[in-house]
């Protein structure tokens, strides 16, 4: 902006002059949040002094003296302390939000293109299906899966007899499978995987070289899948099973052993992806639609067969425009799963927001801790989005 | 032998018909067309087919056919694979009113009927006077809304006590002609305080949802214009604030506004818990507002601004009569789009134990009289289809504008 010549000098030219009244603008923004956010502190200070409330994060320290349902990956008992249930109830949120954005994402695309598909009946199911699920209340469909689905279920007791081995059971416990243990030369599988995985990156870079040089293609999908699922197999076979499945049996009262799924788990992460997967679904569908109708001409014109014609042509095109909205699917899925709350999953709100909370009253600090994890995982999952996004964008001229 | 010199083909008599042409009208063709051209469609379709066939009937019979109208909880018990209306007849009034005192619920009623006369104005395209229609819902409905649920005797009561001490000690309040002036409607009307304790069900849906919608509103295209703004720090200001709610849960905004809200606020200063988580859904939503309102602000053409810039005009009234009226009309399915999620959204509270529709349903549910195997699917099912037919109502408006708006990119 260019300073006015004609401006006089003194106040009259502070108001006229737009950069300097838009300084003037600031400093009032800024003096006004300023004494806002100070007001707020002192509040808060005098409020918590006079409530008695203890400050500072010493409390993390604190022996917790309640039990966690479900504690993966961390080793977790009543005698840990905060600290731990923080990290309990963040490796709990990390695992739902995965779990449900990846799972949503193939739903999501599935139904996406099942609304595209030229068959009515499909279509016209796709099409219910995202109008039902997206238009009904989140906490109403993890209410319904967990309280009317599988709460409802029989119990254990009702079911198996004591003594009774179960290798897969869907009961009001949860789902529950025999647990897989690794004997002697299971190592060796893992390997053949881990081999195959990067033998299929090598081979997929030799056959786009070859294919640049030469023209011809090569089956990459069938071989990568030879590779990663089938030799580890093969492998796993010649080895002579190295890996027991030793299943759940039945005490008196509970099935015990086995791998638990525990039926929050199941409720919060069915309703997620069903809900989430209704809204991905409708992007796909824009996103394929975006793409011009000429293109899909051009392709065929050229004689690109129809499968090709959707994965080289269309998709690549179509994904500028998923993307970007897809990113704050996984977002609103990851923020979503704090409403795990609802039906006691384990998870950072609950535990720590919630449980922590009650039992400490130290407001201020788990708040705040809790708003940063969520914040940074935005952050970090918007981070990776658009470097995503910035990889596959149109390169112009 | 003549005929041999042509060596056609020649044929004594008629030839036989030829069959028929494959029909391409009827419900034959389309089905043969749509479904069955080809192996893969055909084996789609009979997936499809079983699918419907093995949802749609048994979700038909226990929602409808088998399903138990009249009688009362016994009727239920008697039949308890179906769903049990009955429930929700007995009830509708606590879902619908809440706790809201009986002797006063023609109140809500009356605000209902104002509130469906007003969206139905606004939402059919050729009514006249709908600019004033919109400021009349946007601006005085809420207040109204507000002093006809809470009642007026409370703010009787303070206008009453203010006059009295001012004439009392003969201090000169320039305000009071105002206060004479508010006392006649507050007088006049006369309405016993409910307290917002008492309000439950739809009409507290409503009421958090419509809140939200108001003041997020204006406060969207405030931060909006902030975040567009060239000044720095506001721009920047505007950012943290958008991002910031946008990055957190509304679990997380409603335990802030109950546990933390009361932290902030000075010694003495009490707010109700309803005021405070609508304090808290406004804000959340202003943010996700701000950005519909940017995304507008961005798709008007540079043309405009330099255009009205050319003819001199201040930035407020650029904004105000050049680009907010062309942004804000192009960014009506967003704003619908923001206010179903917003609708959706509002069943949250029941977390911080205010009891909206799924709330009191939820907790009727758990009535014992009711303790049947049917009444929690029953009642799921009952908010379900309320939701859905509020959703959806809104999702067609806004999908039909979304189409009136885009000419010329049909395929």
């Amino acid at each position: 902006m260019a300073n006015n010549p004609t401006s006089s000098s003194g106040a009259a030219s502070l108001w006229r002059d737009p950069d300097k009244r838009a300084i003037l603008y600031q400093v009032i923004v800024v003096a006004l949040i300023i004494w806002f956010v100070g007001s707020i502190i002192s509040n808060t200070a005098t409020n918590m002094e006079d409530r008695g409330l203890a400050s500072g994060f010493g409390f993390l320290k604190t022996s917790a003296g309640f039990g966690i349902i479900s504690t993966p990956l961390i080793s977790y008992s009543e005698g840990s302390s905060y600290g731990v249930v923080f990290l309990v109830g963040l490796v709990n949120t990390i695992i739902m939000a995965f779990v449900g954005c990846v799972l949503a994402l193939f739903l999501g695309f599935f139904v996406g293109i099942a609304r595209l598909s030229k068959n009515w009946l499909v279509q016209k199911i796709a099409t219910a299906y995202i109008e039902l699920f997206r238009n009904v209340p989140l906490l109403l469909q993890i209410l319904f899966w967990y309280s009317a689905v599988l709460k409802p279920l029989p119990g254990p007791r009702s079911l198996y007899e004591a003594g009774q081995k179960v290798s897969l059971s869907l009961n009001n416990r949860g789902l529950i499978f025999a647990e897989p243990i690794g004997q002697a030369g299971m190592g060796t599988v893992w390997w053949a995987l881990l081999g195959g995985v990067i033998l299929a990156f090598i081979v997929r870079w030799w056959a786009k070289h070859r294919q640049m040089k030469t023209g011809k293609q090569f089956p990459i999908f069938w071989t990568a899948v030879a590779l990663i699922v089938a030799m580890p197999l093969v492998v796993y076979f010649v080895l002579g099973s190295p890996m027991d499945f030793v299943p759940a049996e039945m005490t008196r009262f509970a099935l015990k052993g086995g791998v638990t799924i525990i039926p929050e788990f199941i409720a919060l992460l069915l309703a997620l992806v069903v809900y989430t997967a209704a809204f991905i679904a409708e992007i796909v569908r824009a996103g394929i639609q975006s793409v011009s109708h000429g293109q899909t001409e051009a392709a065929s014109a050229l004689g690109i067969k129809p499968n090709h014609r959707m994965r080289l042509v269309v998709v690549p095109q179509a994904m500028r425009v998923i993307v970007p909205p897809l990113t704050s699917q996984f977002l609103n899925l990851t923020k979503n799963s704090s409403l795990a709350t609802a039906i006691a999953y384990p998870d950072l709100f609950s535990v720590f927001a919630g449980t922590t909370l009650n039992q400490t009253g130290q407001a201020v600090e788990i708040m705040a801790m809790t708003l940063a994890v969520y914040l940074t995982l935005s952050l970090l999952t918007s981070g990776f989005m658009n470097w995503y996004n910035s990889r596959i964008k149109l390169v112009e001229r | 032998m003549a005929i041999n010199e042509y060596s056609g083909v020649v044929n004594a008599g008629d030839l036989p018909d030829k069959p028929a042409p494959m029909r391409t009208e009827g419900i034959v063709a389309w089905i043969r067309d749509n479904l069955f051209n080809g192996v893969f469609n055909s084996v789609l379709s009979l997936v499809a087919l079983a699918f419907l066939l093995y949802t749609i009937p048994p979700a038909l019979n226990w929602l409808v056919f088998s399903a138990n109208w009249t009688g009362g909880a016994d009727a239920c018990r008697a039949n308890p694979d179906a769903a049990c209306w009955p429930f929700v007849t007995a009830r509708w009034e606590q879902f619908l009113y809440g706790f809201y005192e009986k002797s006063e619920r023609w109140r809500i009623d009356i605000l209902l009927a104002i509130l469906a006369f007003g969206i139905v104005w606004l939402a059919i395209e050729k009514m006249p006077l709908k600019k004033y229609m919109a400021i009349f819902m946007l601006v005085i409905f809420p207040v109204l809304a507000f002093y006809m649920m809470f009642g007026t005797e409370s703010a009787l009561k303070g206008i009453d006590s203010t006059l009295a001490a001012h004439a009392a000690s003969g201090e000169f309040a320039p305000l009071d002609p105002l206060r004479k002036l508010l006392r006649i409607p507050f007088a006049a009307a006369d309405l016993k305080t409910v307290e917002t304790s008492q309000w439950g069900g739809f009409t507290l849906t409503l009421v958090i949802a419509l809140s939200g919608i108001v003041a997020s509103l204006p406060l969207g295209v405030l931060l909006a214009l902030g975040r567009r703004s060239k000044m720095k720090i506001i721009s920047l200001l505007s950012t943290i604030f958008i991002e910031f709610w946008r990055g957190i849960p509304l679990v997380a905004v409603l335990f802030m506004a109950t546990i933390m809200f009361p932290l902030f606020l000075p010694k003495g200063v009490h707010f109700d818990q309803l005021l405070r988580a609508v304090i808290g859904v406004a804000l959340f939503a202003s943010a996700y507002m701000a950005e519909v309102v940017r995304g507008g602000l961005q798709a008007i053409d540079k043309g405009q601004y330099e255009g009205s810039m050319a003819l001199g005009l201040p930035y407020t009234k650029m904004m105000r009569l050049i680009i907010m009226p062309q942004a804000l009309k192009i960014v009506i399915p967003g704003i619908v789009n923001t206010f179903i999620g917003l609708f959706k959204d509002t069943t949250l509270v029941l977390i911080i134990a205010l009891f909206d529709l799924l709330g009191i349903v939820q907790a009727s549910i758990a009535d014992p009289n009711w303790s049947i195997k049917s009444v929690p699917y029953t009642g799921y099912a009952f908010v379900a289809i309320v939701f859905w037919i509020c959703c959806y109502a809104m999702a067609i408006y806004s999908r039909r504008i979304e189409e009136k708006l885009h000419t010329g990119h049909k395929r």
